[in-house]
């Protein structure tokens, strides 16, 4: 019963959906009150109605109704209570209502949220999210039902995936579809601009946040998944530049950017019709990133099974979604007038610059990507493009990027010199260059000046912070009510740029990582690192519903004989799905990872994975810094929804509109 | 704002800011294609051919359920007609949505012998009873060694042999009406059944 209500909650949500998309850009287009004034309600019901199916779903799972397939497919009466629940959006037709579930609830918080928004750009943003709500829980009702049933009803479900049964990644897809499907108000914004004809400062004001809360979101939900991959594939690795990841990279590369192009809307009236672009490009990216990788084009590990049926509905509604926003930008963009001017050497040149960089590693990216699909179709030649490509083309493309963001944040609006920057930054390119040369004397190569990069993105992020507050110049006092009166952007801003330094350390720290694969038996040593690994035994375990084999590994530093740490590498064999995991050990101590993966068992002796990972930690703390300065940002009296500022500010832009 | 732009250059502004426009249409033409070529079989990206394309059945000998006839590699190698050999087992929910086609093409005279994979022979006679007998024999991969000589990569998963005992086509999954259409019953046409 409780599933039918949810497939009934279902329909009703794609009615309300279409209702909301025509009710409220119909209603804005023709300055009907009423109609404007629905849009918010519609969207508010519409997210219940979503949200009610997706409780049903979890439903079922908690009580183990195997008469559901997804249930029956991905959970069973043993699966522990968590994953019952998790095991919801754990599948292909349970992740994309999942998806469609935020969706509703970006529509329901553009409502709530959005009270300070004109009346009928808040129609027309709520409307677009209408539409494409409308055509994804179409794709939901029709070929991809969540809640079909299948008769008779197993006696016992399959059981969830056991790679999927880790608390990291069962959070992992409610965070990343948060950041992906957040982007989608960023680009209800620009379709609704583009129909008004008009983006000015207020606009890049009104999306900074949006577009900032997505960014946050996908960030964790990136790091989460690299970090998943890190501890439980047992590769040794945190990033594989598999299509799925990829797909995760492309949208937070372009958000990235338009994340910095809407401060020049904001501040300058300029780059206008480029950041409408980027939001398009973003939520774009974001939807083919979710849908083309599970369709089964992109060959991956991580890919369902292929139904090309479903696949061409998909490709069908993101052509609709995408194309037609892209149709309306080029006929209604060049209407658009850039306002403020500026010289290439300025603060907006400096992010146009960082626009430039980031879009060409999301071009490269996407390139390797979909090159060996599009290959195959033209050529028919199965090749596979590799990490080497994506590390030599995304590398040199990073560098500049790494140097330029030091200098962006001291450069002066309009035209600024470069001198002066620099001067103020003296201290900090002097310990960059130092760390620089140290590490060529200690031969660690490129690491070195990796390195450097590394430290010269936090410190020049600290030497804007100094430079605000002129600390060291004025007395100490002054100083610090300067400090304190710094807005909390400028605080953001500096602690994500510093964030990206401390994922970059760690990222070169990987780098010069020490690891090797060797057959052990019990009582063998063998050296990886500085750190002699002994496997003192091999023992047998059991869990609620695996078996596992347990190695205990003792860690001693080579030199000193010290002993360092002991460590369980484990191997987990699930009879019910017939699959075996890894439970990688993991020792740190915050400056280098210490990790072992279990193999296979061979003649009496065990294949282990050993690696010494520099800095590891680094890369996850380093993306959490980012996701914190972001959120800071967000925290920010100006952007805060509400504010007397911005009220005062939008009351005179409203006049100035009326006046012209 | 409009009134400002001379209506030439809107125009040459339109064509350039249709170019992202362009590119979508460039890749959506492609992965459409793609789709297309898919859904007909002409393509796959994932695809892990099977090595034993054209060649004879490997050498195996396995026992039947509970106590049946036993099965042997070298039966398989020169059947005297086309058959299918289906890999499936009674904990997996997709040979559950096998079950059907596979009874219907039994029905229409084609033989089925199937070999289980990693089952509990009881629970194969449940799945049996429960969901229909498609099979003229049946054998017990227990270990799931055959499995792996065979280039299986998980259950369901079918292969067609011809009089010869030659593999001409494997499937992996649930057999849909589409693919017997499209694939299977075009092939057997072909190599006489």
């Amino acid at each position: 019963m409780i599933p039918e209500l949810g497939h009934f909650a279902i329909a009703l949500a794609v009615v309300i959906a279409l209702s909301q998309a025509i009710i409220s850009i119909w209603g804005a287009h023709r300055g009907d009150a009423r109609f404007i004034a629905a849009a918010p309600a519609l969207a508010l019901s519409q997210a219940m109605a979503v949200g009610f199916a997706f409780l049903a779903l979890v439903w079922s799972g908690i009580v183990s109704d195997f008469s559901v397939i997804n249930v029956a497919e991905y959970s069973s009466a043993r699966t522990p209570l968590l994953y019952k629940i998790t095991g919801a959006w754990g599948n292909h037709e349970g992740s994309i209502l999942l998806w469609c579930l935020i969706l509703s609830f970006c529509g329901a918080a553009v409502a709530v949220f959005g009270r300070n928004l004109p009346s009928a750009l808040r129609a027309r943003v709520i409307g677009v999210l209408g539409l494409v709500s409308c055509g994804f829980l179409l794709f939901t009702l029709t070929v991809s039902d969540p809640l079909g049933r299948i008769w008779p009803p197993p006696s016992e479900g399959q059981g969830v995936n056991p790679l999927l049964q880790d608390p990291g990644l069962a959070f992992h897809p409610p965070i990343l579809y948060s950041g992906y499907v957040g982007f989608a108000v960023a680009f209800a914004f620009a379709v609704a601009s583009l129909l008004e004809g008009r983006v000015d400062a207020a606009w890049g004001r009104w999306v900074r946040p949006w577009t900032l809360g997505a960014w946050c979101l996908l960030t964790s939900g990136i790091a989460l998944g690299s970090w998943w991959s890190y501890y439980e594939l047992g590769w040794g690795g945190y990033w594989f530049w598999d299509p799925v990841e990829n797909a995760s990279l492309l949208p937070w590369l372009t958000g990235t950017a338009l994340l910095h192009s809407a401060i020049v809307v904001e501040k300058r009236e300029a780059l206008k019709i480029w950041s409408v672009l980027l939001a398009i490009t973003t939520f774009s990216l974001s939807l083919a990133g979710t849908f083309m990788v599970r369709s089964g084009l992109l060959n991956s590990v991580h890919a369902f099974a292929n139904d090309p049926t479903r696949g061409v509905f998909i490709l069908a509604l993101l052509g609709l979604v995408i194309g037609g926003s892209l149709l309306l930008f080029a006929w209604r963009a060049p209407v658009l007038q850039p306002a403020g001017l500026f010289a290439p050497l300025s603060r907006e040149g400096a992010l146009v610059l960082n626009n430039i960089l980031l879009c060409s590693i999301m071009a490269v990216v996407l390139a390797g990507t979909m090159y060996p699909p599009f290959v195959q179709l033209i050529f028919d030649q199965q090749i596979s493009v590799g990490p080497p490509f994506f590390i030599s083309t995304v590398v040199p493309l990073a560098a500049p990027l790494m140097a330029a963001m030091g200098l962006g944040p001291v450069l002066s609006w309009k035209r600024a010199a470069v001198a002066p920057a620099l001067l103020r930054l003296w201290w900090a390119a002097l310990a960059s260059l130092i760390v620089v040369l140290v590490g060529f004397y200690g031969r660690l190569g490129w690491a070195a000046v990796g390195f450097g990069a590394a430290l010269w993105m936090v410190l020049s992020a600290l030497a804007e912070i100094v430079e605000r507050s002129q600390l060291f110049r004025q007395p100490i006092g002054t100083a610090w009510a300067r400090l304190r009166g710094l807005p909390r952007a400028s605080y953001g801003a500096a602690v994500a740029h510093a964030g990206l330094g401390v994922a970059v350390a760690g990222m070169v720290g990987m780098t010069l990582a020490s690891h090797s694969i060797v057959l052990l038996h019990p009582g063998d040593t063998t050296k990886v690192g500085n750190y002699d690994w002994r496997l003192v035994s091999l023992t047998s375990g059991a869990g609620s519903d695996f078996t596992a084999r347990i190695a205990t590994l003792a860690v001693t530093d080579a030199r000193t004989g010290q002993a360092i740490a002991t460590m369980y590498p484990a191997r987990r064999t699930f009879p019910l799905q017939q699959q075996t995991t890894t439970d990688v050990a993991i020792r740190t101590n915050g400056f280098r990872d210490l990790y072992a993966a279990l193999g296979d068992e061979r003649d009496g002796g065990i294949v282990l994975r050993i690696h010494v990972n520099p800095l590891a930690p680094w890369i996850w703390f380093g993306a959490l810094i980012m996701a914190f300065g972001g959120a800071l940002s967000l925290s920010d009296r100006r952007l805060r929804i509400g504010a007397p500022v911005r009220l005062a500010r939008r009351r005179a832009a409203d006049m100035k509109v009326a006046a012209e | 704002m409009s009134a400002q732009v001379p209506q030439k250059s809107v125009l040459g502004r339109r064509l350039l800011l249709g170019a992202p426009l362009a590119v979508l249409a460039l890749v959506g033409g492609g992965w459409a294609l793609m789709l297309r070529r898919m859904a007909g079989g002409n393509f796959d990206p994932h695809s892990l051919p099977s090595q034993l394309i054209g060649k004879k059945v490997p050498d195996f000998s396995l026992p039947g359920l509970d106590g049946g006839v036993a099965m042997t590699g070298a039966e398989l190698q020169n059947p005297g007609r086309p058959m299918l050999v289906n890999f499936f087992a009674s904990w997996c929910v997709p040979c559950l949505e096998d079950a059907p086609m596979l009874n219907k093409l039994a029905k229409n005279g084609l033989p089925i012998w199937g070999i289980t994979y990693k089952d509990k022979q009881a629970d194969t006679q449940r799945f049996l009873s429960q969901n229909g007998n498609p099979y003229a024999r049946i054998a017990v991969d227990q270990p799931g060694r055959v499995a792996i000589d065979w280039g299986v990569y998980g259950v369901p998963e079918t292969y067609l042999i011809d009089a010869a005992g030659l593999v001409h086509w494997r499937f992996a999954g649930a057999l849909t009406q589409r693919v017997v259409d499209e694939d299977l019953t075009p092939l057997l046409r072909r190599i006489g059944a």
